[in-house]
């Protein structure tokens, strides 16, 4: 201690050349002091970097993604022209089917150039295509549905909501302006301003879009009816199996890693596995699915079984972790207290022990259900990036039928070339983080409400 | 869908079985459950198992087997004997359990070996998955050597895949792209983790720390495609017209720069929660002796605590490496699909994960080296993050023992 003192400028009173004291703050303590808040500085810099970058990341997926849940609809009087879907006119939906459905563009175009003309709306310059282009391809698919379901359609005036294209529609969402229309192959400024004019006498109104939500994909010249309805439901067959499969096999796992296990060389190479698989990176276990769901055993590409089954592999870790977390939450003294009265381990374990930790378990199988549904790169492997238009049935079979899943529909639609599908993309990772905040809220209830602390 | 129908009639049976067999306990001693061997739920489940556990085996066995033995086309008539048989196997293991049911009988002796016995093969699931994952890597990778030399995957740094043949298909420059992102990745969230955690165990009051602690978890609950999303849409057009063109360096949205900084802010929560837990777990001690010779709280940090945490952070930096070489959509997204190898952090490059998903993405063809060379690049990013993730966990592992 001497040796380390005697090297400072030891304090004499009065006689040293500068008077020390507790009340002065000398150089190099105002240099340390400085240090010190620039190193706190730092820290806070650091959180305030986390936060933001997390706050611009959500604003900018709200901002690009809120839109694609309104849809523009144009409502305005639709004349189903007999010449045109019945030329043979005999009410036949056999001989109706004939009529393909492009000739029911000619009673969207004629509709609305009547009405034009009928409520004098006066626009520069509009042209045929301007018209023709003005609806969506999957409003006169829908049309020649409706008059094939119904021939008594057919002659007859209907006033339904008509889906407008891409275009029309982004031109109520910013996205199409006066001039960027004009640079524009597929609208033109004649249709922007009609547009305009339909909206200022009420016939073209934007509306929450329930078919985002529930329809399926569609082509890549029809973004406009483009719907994330077979995602969501091969997600949700894809958690449907993560959960049956994964929670038991994960608890019993769990349980025997710490209820039974005797400390041997086998327990220890199931341990060492299960931290590794927990950090393998995704896209091998969709190469695994690929090389030996696929090709070994022989499943169907595309199909949730092969989905749910590679998201339970990887699930698995995040499930046995949480779930032993959990077992060894419980104390000692409940085990001991089972054990006194002549319960077996089993008994023990299964009437005691499980139960207790049940909550513990709950929330971490949530979290890893959350984990699986966000899961993108092994499900690309295994083929969910299809282009599937048709609902799968219900389970079972549904598991094998083609389908898609929510995070490759949103990959699918950031490779389309209309921009159109960026808003439709942005729009699917609302829905998505929708569900993934839901499973993680009730993950937190589950927690406050059943927790114990010992 | 066949299977399925006969896996619940054999439930059904067993449900049927449990029902029997505690009954035929419960009757064989007028009722008084005390001259049992075990309780009487256990006789119903000693029936209920043989009759399930050995018949849904062979299901199973079967629907495996169906595509090596029979086909797509299996005769009809084939299904509906393998189904017979089943069924059969179920009813006689219910016939004999339901003869074993006697007073004397160990049936929870019996029930709780079988359960261990389930419980073990659950366990063993993990083992298998690593054993699929090693066999399928491994036997495909042997397929494409066979028909590629090795010399020229590991070591060529042309990236040509054509499917006409002629093929250039060395790993270098994704190698190149790789860590090129990755060491960017870790440039941004290393240093911003790092000060988070040590702002968050050593200055934050409670308060702040119960707010921005989940906030910053958030970050790592969100999928990675809203991240490629997020490089694709937003932060590679701002890097664009905002860095490298004005710089002169490029005109690529999707560039190195690009998919670095948001995987570098993707695993900012994961540098953080780690490196949280390791300082938290310097004990509070040499803290203590520190600020008592009278250092400032940053200095302790920087003299005191830091290097007793060094270990442990690298061991969580190491991992946070692992993650970053592995993960897929955000550079499929951000990174762009040129195999090239080149100091520009503005330019378009490709990693591992994005050729991976390239060639096995659509229609392959399992006999050609275009395809085949995904397995080998699978094989090559599972032994690297294995390697990185094993020395991690050692270092962490033995950090943590000289405090405890």
């Amino acid at each position: 201690m001497t040796d380390a003192t005697s090297n400072l400028p030891r304090p004499v009173p009065g006689a040293g050349p500068q008077p020390k004291s507790l009340l002065t703050v000398d150089a190099r303590t105002r240099r340390r002091n400085a240090a010190e808040k620039r190193f706190r500085a730092y820290g806070i810099l650091a959180i305030a970097a986390a936060m933001l970058a997390l706050a611009f990341l959500l604003f900018t997926i709200l901002r690009d993604g809120s839109s694609a849940f309104f849809q523009t609809y144009a409502r305005i009087p639709m004349t189903i022209e007999a010449s045109v879907v019945d030329p043979k006119g005999n009410r036949d939906p056999a001989e109706m089917a004939k009529t393909l459905t492009t000739s029911y563009n000619r009673i969207l175009q004629d509709s609305l150039a009547d009405f034009i003309k009928t409520n004098g709306i006066a626009v520069e310059g509009l042209d045929d295509d301007d018209l023709a282009g003005f609806f969506s391809g999957q409003a006169r698919a829908d049309m020649r549905w409706a008059v094939l379901a119904d021939p008594s359609l057919v002659g007859q005036v209907i006033d339904v909501p008509v889906l407008t294209s891409s275009r029309v529609d982004g031109m109520f969402k910013g996205r199409v302006t006066r001039e960027s229309a004009a640079l524009d192959g597929k609208t033109s400024v004649a249709q922007f301003d009609l547009a305009m004019a339909l909206a200022d006498s009420g016939h073209l109104k934007t509306r929450f879009n329930w078919d985002f939500i529930t329809g399926t994909d569609s082509s890549d010249t029809r973004p406009e009816s483009a719907g994330l309805g077979v995602a969501i439901i091969g997600s949700a067959y894809m958690m449907l199996i993560v959960l049956v499969l994964a929670l038991p096999i994960g608890v019993a796992t769990s349980i025997y890693l710490e209820e039974f296990a005797p400390k041997n060389r086998l327990t220890d190479i199931i341990e060492v596995n299960i931290s590794n698989l927990a950090a393998v990176p995704s896209i091998v276990f969709g190469i695994l699915g690929l090389a030996a769901f696929i090709n070994v055993v022989g499943l169907p590409r595309s199909a949730p079984v092969v989905g749910g089954l590679v998201l339970t592999l990887m699930t698995l870790p995040t499930i046995i972790i949480a779930t032993r977390a959990a077992l060894r939450a419980v104390p000692p003294s409940i085990r001991d207290a089972a054990l006194g009265v002549g319960a077996s381990r089993m008994q023990t374990v299964f009437h005691h022990v499980l139960p207790l930790a049940m909550p513990g378990i709950l929330t971490g199988t949530i979290i890893g259900l959350a984990q699986a549904l966000g899961e993108t790169a092994p499900l690309m492997l295994i083929g969910m990036v299809a282009f599937v238009t048709t609902y799968p049935s219900a389970p079972p079979q549904g598991l094998f039928d083609p389908a898609s899943a929510l995070p490759v529909q949103v990959f699918n639609w950031t490779q389309r070339a209309d921009p159109a599908f960026f808003e439709r993309a942005s729009g699917a990772i609302i829905v998505l983080l929708a569900f993934m905040l839901a499973m993680n809220l009730l993950a937190i209830f589950l927690r406050r409400r059943f927790e114990r602390r010992w | 869908m066949p299977p399925f129908w006969i896996m619940i009639v054999i439930l059904g049976a067993a449900v049927l079985g449990y029902a029997l067999g505690r009954g035929r306990a419960v009757r064989a001693v007028s009722g008084n459950t005390r001259l049992l061997h075990s309780r009487p739920n256990y006789y119903g489940w000693n029936v209920a198992l043989l009759t399930a556990v050995p018949s849904l085996a062979l299901l199973l066995a079967g629907v495996l087997a169906q595509p090596v033995i029979g086909g797509e086309d299996r005769a009809p008539s084939n299904g509906g004997v393998f189904a017979g048989v089943v069924l059969v196997v179920a009813l006689a293991g219910m016939a004999l359990a339901l003869t074993r049911t006697t007073p004397a009988f160990r049936a929870r002796n019996v029930v709780e070996r079988v359960i261990r016995g389930m419980l073990i093969l659950c366990s063993l699931i993990a083992i298998a998955t690593t054993v699929g994952i090693v066999l399928s890597l491994v036997f495909e990778s042997l397929n494409f050597f066979r028909l590629y030399p090795w010399q020229d995957f590991f070591f060529g740094t042309e990236w040509t895949p054509s499917f006409g043949g002629g093929s250039e298909l060395g790993i270098l420059p994704l190698l190149w792209g790789t860590l090129y992102i990755s060491v960017i990745a870790l440039l941004v969230a290393v240093p911003v983790g790092l000060f988070a955690a040590i702002y968050m165990s050593e200055y934050a009051s409670k308060r702040v720390r119960s707010i921005v602690k989940p906030a910053i978890e958030v970050l790592a609950g969100i999928p990675t495609i809203v991240y490629g999303l997020f490089a694709l849409v937003t932060v590679g057009p701002l890097i664009r017209d905002w860095l490298a063109q004005p710089m002169g360096l490029g005109n690529s949205a999707s560039s190195v720069m690009t998919a670095g900084l948001v995987m570098g802010m993707m695993l900012i929560p994961f540098v953080s929660s780690l490196s949280d837990d390791i300082i938290n777990a310097v004990p509070q001690s040499l803290r203590d002796g520190s600020l008592a010779l009278g250092s400032t709280p940053s200095e302790t940090i920087r003299q005191v605590v830091l290097p007793a945490a060094l270990p442990g952070i690298v061991g969580a930096v190491l991992l946070a490496a692992s993650r970053a070489i592995g993960e897929t959509m955000i550079v499929v997204m951000g990174a762009g699909a040129m195999a090239r190898i080149s100091p520009n952090p503005f330019e378009a490059m490709t990693t591992i994960t994005v050729k991976i998903v390239g060639q096995l993405t659509g229609d392959n063809d399992f006999a050609s080296p275009e395809t085949l060379v995904a397995f080998a690049l699978g094989l090559t990013l599972f032994v690297i993050t294995l390697g990185l993730n094993v020395f991690a966990l050692y270092i962490v592992r033995k950090y943590r023992e000289q405090y405890e």
